[in-house]
């Protein structure tokens, strides 16, 4: 009796305590998306660069490739802005911006200032793929298959760390 | 952590000049319909907040996305499986009950049920321990009446 009357709060004590750590590692702005392993959603939009000229995901079907979420308005876009710079100059993995909610004059001098990783970028004006993509925290990146799959979803700058450990290899394996 | 705390922030205050307008002539049913539908929905840029509360541009866009929804006749469980299909549950501030939501649901359950069968033991005990008192005698006890009442 006197072993239950100790035991159970300390029971207690230790399962809230648990959920209490797990709640303080997670970070509460990473929700999981329920987009991975869906098809990307569709949308064409016209190019930043070319106005007259549109692009659609189905264009990059067969390839494995990255879709960029960023905007010149977005400051912590510049934090991930050189790994991408470099993503590109290795010729790893295309990449596509999506420009959201930007002003197109912006945009493309933002790139000029910082480099244009991007084999082109969608311009999103109205931020209506943005919401297909359920994009909430500018920068986002997805990791799209070949199939045209959704395979990663990285909110937020990417981090060093998050490409090593994470996004190289899932293209790797995407390509193998 | 804190730049990017900063660095966040600033991208917030930058969407902000980017941003669209509430509509100008807003039709009652349908804003109606709205209030009811944006406010069970979290807004994930400011996430304590419902959509119907934020004034975050992210907000504002999916208020009018629910607008052009309303117009187009889709039902509320529609619009509502539009969000979750894009947000995943957690734009639902009434989550589904399902396999990862079921500690939520219950917990409060679990919780009184437990209460309960300490409380009902409880009362058990000191049920059994009362009836193990040792009792006054009859004639001891009329002789008590009798002093207390003078």
């Amino acid at each position: 009796m006197r072993a239950l009357k100790f035991g159970v709060p300390l029971l207690l004590f230790v399962l809230l305590a648990g959920f209490f750590a797990v709640g303080l590692v997670r970070d509460p702005r990473e929700v999981p998306s329920p987009l991975i392993d869906k098809p990307a959603p569709a949308f064409r939009l016209e190019q930043l660069h070319e106005p007259s000229a549109a692009f659609a995901p189905e264009d990059m079907k067969g390839k494995v490739w990255m879709l960029n979420v960023w905007a010149s308005w977005c400051v912590s876009c510049r934090v991930e802005h050189p790994l991408l710079v470099e993503l590109s100059r290795r010729k790893v993995v295309p990449i596509v911006g999506l420009d959201y909610k930007d002003q197109r004059a912006e945009g493309v001098q933002w790139l000029a200032k910082f480099g244009n990783p991007y084999a082109l970028s969608a311009y999103d004006v109205e931020g209506k793929a943005g919401i297909d993509y359920g994009v909430y925290g500018v920068p986002e990146t997805f990791v799209i298959d070949k199939a045209g799959v959704i395979r990663y979803k990285q909110i937020g700058p990417i981090t060093p760390e998050a490409l090593e450990k994470t996004i190289l290899p899932l293209i790797r394996k995407l390509n193998a | 952590m804190r730049a990017l705390a900063f660095a966040l922030l600033m991208g917030l205050s930058g969407a902000a000049l980017a941003q669209s307008a509430e509509i100008a002539h807003p039709d009652a049913a349908t804003e109606a319909r709205l209030k009811g539908l944006a406010e069970e929905l979290r807004c994930l840029v400011c996430q304590n907040q419902t959509i119907a509360d934020s004034s975050a541009p992210l907000a504002l866009d999916l208020r009018n996305q629910i607008r052009v929804q309303i117009a187009q006749g889709r039902s509320d469980d529609q619009i509502r499986d539009y969000m979750v299909q894009r947000y995943g549950d957690f734009v639902l501030y009434k989550p589904p009950f399902k396999a990862t939501t079921a500690i939520l649901w219950l917990a409060p359950f679990l919780l009184i049920l437990a209460g309960a069968v300490a409380l009902f033991r409880i009362v058990r005990r000191r049920r059994t321990e009362a009836s193990l008192a040792p009792t006054v005698p009859e004639k001891s006890r009329r002789e008590i009446e009798k002093l207390l009442d003078g």
